[in-house]
């Protein structure tokens, strides 16, 4: 079996995000951009699937800027077997919608002939949640959302799934779009032998034209702001005075 | 860093990933208890060699990870930001060791390579540190064997050595300048007749980081311990110094880099007079020149790594890269610390630490003099003064 890995590039999850002076999103010129934190996930369970010897060949997609070709070489260093990028616009302020990306992987799909896609719930940057199901949809495949544990056997792959209140395990029959949540591993990083490794392994680029697939934007986002800072707080001598300050603000 | 190629990154992002996961959480531990706990320094050890960072300095036909000097000077001015004590047991086996015949690489390289070993390099003496010539311990010809005498000292490593590398006089040569010691490298194991090491005084730079104080008395070598050739001790040492010092230069970028990070979200944070005080000129300024510095000192850096890979790094290379990138990083924490007020003193911040761990590096693997003195006499020399 051939698994699909989508893997999108995101600001890094250690650097503070700062909206553009015009508001019309953040800033994504010089700073750290990283392989999404779900992705990584995503990637890790589908290398462990293989080092199982339940796949054969484990592919990373990665759809958007010229740069995203940085986040396959990390993607073929910690372990996939070859990369795909899709370059979609030539600006990185430019976020390809979700129905747009499942479009294109749908497309990928059909050329490429995996039976497992395995994708993070959401990117760290939009937060949409929407790709994997939307995808699953468009190849008419089984889907299975959140993943907390993977098992894979014959054409079943068996998921525990994090709901809310609880873990739900449901087997779902392959071809499948899992989506991955953040408990499902830890990921790798990539090893200096892998890194050297990755030197030789091939990544093909492609444009979304190739695959028959046309880039709409049907959202637009209207403004960006930076959250409310907090108040500073406040540093209490002992218990009777907090329980006065909880009082007043109750009460109050 | 300046450095964009997408491999060098994907090293980088390893080498952070590690340092977060397996040496920032030790570091305030490790600093307050003065040593570093055997599971901690095993554990580092055993996580290194996974994701092939152990000896990844060594070329890969040794079984190292094969690093060419511009990748190595990513990996140390990462490991720069944090302290010796942990990330000296990420062993870096001494290039030195290269100098193996068959049979010393079987004992000495390839244990060390894999980590079953761990080596020491002993040049310093109590009377002899920047005048190296001045050195006592001497090796005496007896049959086909060597009777080594004399003592080392501030002999550093993360934990006792299997072995140590030892520069010893094996006796004189006439030169136009007068005499001068021949200087031999032997390969003293650790627990033979008359070698006895101990812990020496603790440091106040890199607490938990050991130093040793080796004492030789009548010790007994075969003639198959000798590292290299009789007489080329120095030759082999000054090899070795030369990318030490650069490599210096490097994790002191990397620790000016992460002070100035520190100091830069204080002055944004801290405010007095109703400001932030970065934006007093005071503050900003210092600011400003730090981040030139540093600038100027990883130019300097990756100017010396061009040249060594090319063969033509020369000693005076490594001593400007020497003196500027760890006067730099003094000047950085030590305005640092300014910029912080008494916080900067306080032991619940690590400024103070890093301040304190900054200070030896304008004094080991030769001080700042010295290195000015092999600048100098570059100039002078072909003058003939
Ligand atoms: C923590 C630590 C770890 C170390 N690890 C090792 C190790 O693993 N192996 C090893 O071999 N050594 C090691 N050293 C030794 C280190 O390299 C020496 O400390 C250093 O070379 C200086 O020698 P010294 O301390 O004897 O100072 P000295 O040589 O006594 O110098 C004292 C002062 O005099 C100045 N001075 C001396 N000569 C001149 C001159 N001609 N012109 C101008 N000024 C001069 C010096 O610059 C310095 O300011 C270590 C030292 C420390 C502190």
């Amino acid at each position: 079996m051939k698994i699909l890995v989508p893997v999108k590039r995101v600001l890094d999850y250690n650097v503070k995000a700062r909206v553009k002076a015009d508001g019309s999103g953040i800033d994504l010129a010089n700073v750290k951009m990283s392989m999404n934190p779900f992705d990584e996930i995503a990637l890790e369970e589908a290398i462990r699937i293989k080092e199982k010897g339940n796949a054969e060949e484990i592919i990373a997609v990665s759809i958007g800027v010229q740069q995203n070709q940085e986040t396959l070489r990390t993607a073929l260093a910690m372990g996939a077997d070859r990369a795909i990028l899709v370059v979609a616009t030539d600006d990185v302020h430019n976020d390809i919608e979700p129905l747009t990306v499942a479009n294109i992987l749908a497309a990928i799909t059909l050329k490429e002939g995996p039976s497992l896609i395995l994708c993070g719930k959401q990117a760290i940057d939009n937060d949409f949640n929407a790709t994997a199901q939307m995808l699953s949809a468009k190849l008419k495949w089984s889907q299975a959302t959140f993943a907390s544990e993977i098992d894979v056997k014959d054409d079943i792959i068996r998921v525990t799934r994090e709901v809310d209140g609880g873990l739900q395990t449901i087997d779902a029959k392959i071809p499948a779009v899992v989506s991955v949540d953040l408990r499902l591993n830890e990921p790798r990083y990539a090893s200096l032998p892998n890194i050297m490794k990755a030197k030789r392994k091939p990544l093909e680029e492609i444009n979304p034209a190739d695959l028959g697939v046309e880039i709409t934007q049907r959202l637009k986002v209207i403004e960006t702001k930076e959250p409310d800072s907090r108040e500073a707080g406040l540093i209490l001598e002992n218990i009777d005075q907090l329980v006065e300050k909880i009082q007043e603000n109750v009460g109050g | 860093m300046y450095d964009t190629s997408s491999d060098s990154k994907i090293l980088l992002d390893t080498v952070q990933k590690f340092m977060a996961d397996e040496i920032y959480p030790h570091e305030d531990r490790v600093d307050k208890l003065g040593y570093v706990p055997d599971e901690i320094g095993k554990q580092i050890e055993e996580k290194s060699k996974e994701v092939g960072l152990f000896a990844a300095n060594l070329p890969e036909k040794y079984g190292g990870g094969g690093l060419d000097y511009s990748s190595m000077m990513i990996v140390e001015r990462e490991y720069g930001k944090t302290s010796h004590a942990l990330h000296s047991w990420i062993a870096r086996p001494t290039e030195i060791l290269l100098a193996c015949n068959e049979k010393q690489m079987e004992e000495y390289l390839y244990p060390c390579v894999k980590g079953d070993k761990r080596e020491l390099f002993a040049l310093t003496e109590p009377d002899a540190g920047s005048d190296i010539m001045s050195m006592k311990s001497n090796a005496k010809k007896e049959g086909d064997d060597w009777i080594l005498n004399g003592s080392k000292h501030f002999i550093s490593g993360p934990c006792m050595p299997d072995f140590a590398i030892v520069f010893a006089a094996t006796g004189e040569d006439e030169t136009p300048r007068g005499k001068r010691k021949r200087i031999t490298a032997f390969l003293v194991d650790v627990g033979i007749p008359g070698f006895d090491i101990q812990e020496g005084t603790k440091c106040i730079s890199y607490r938990g980081y050991k130093n040793y104080q080796l004492s030789f008395n009548d010790v007994r070598l075969s003639a198959d311990k000798i590292l290299g050739t009789e007489g080329n001790g120095l030759s082999l040492s000054g090899k070795w110094l030369g990318m030490g010092r650069i490599w210096v230069g490097a994790t002191c970028c990397g620790k000016a880099e992460r002070i100035l990070d520190l100091a830069l979200d204080w002055a944004a944070q801290r405010k007095q007079f109703g400001k932030p005080i970065g934006t007093f000129q005071a503050t900003g300024f210092k600011l400003a020149d730090m981040k030139m510095n540093l600038r100027a000192a990883d130019l300097l850096v990756k100017d010396a790594v061009d040249r060594a890979l090319t063969g033509q790094m020369m000693d005076e290379d490594a001593a400007i890269v020497k003196i500027f990138c760890s006067e730099m990083l003094n000047k950085v924490a030590d305005d640092t610390v300014q910029i912080f007020g008494g916080m900067g003193l306080m032991e619940e911040m690590p400024i103070e630490r890093l301040w304190r761990d900054s200070r030896l590096e304008r004094i080991w693997d030769g001080t700042s003099e010295i290195q000015r003195h092999i600048v100098t006499r570059s100039m002078l020399r072909p003058l003939g003064a």
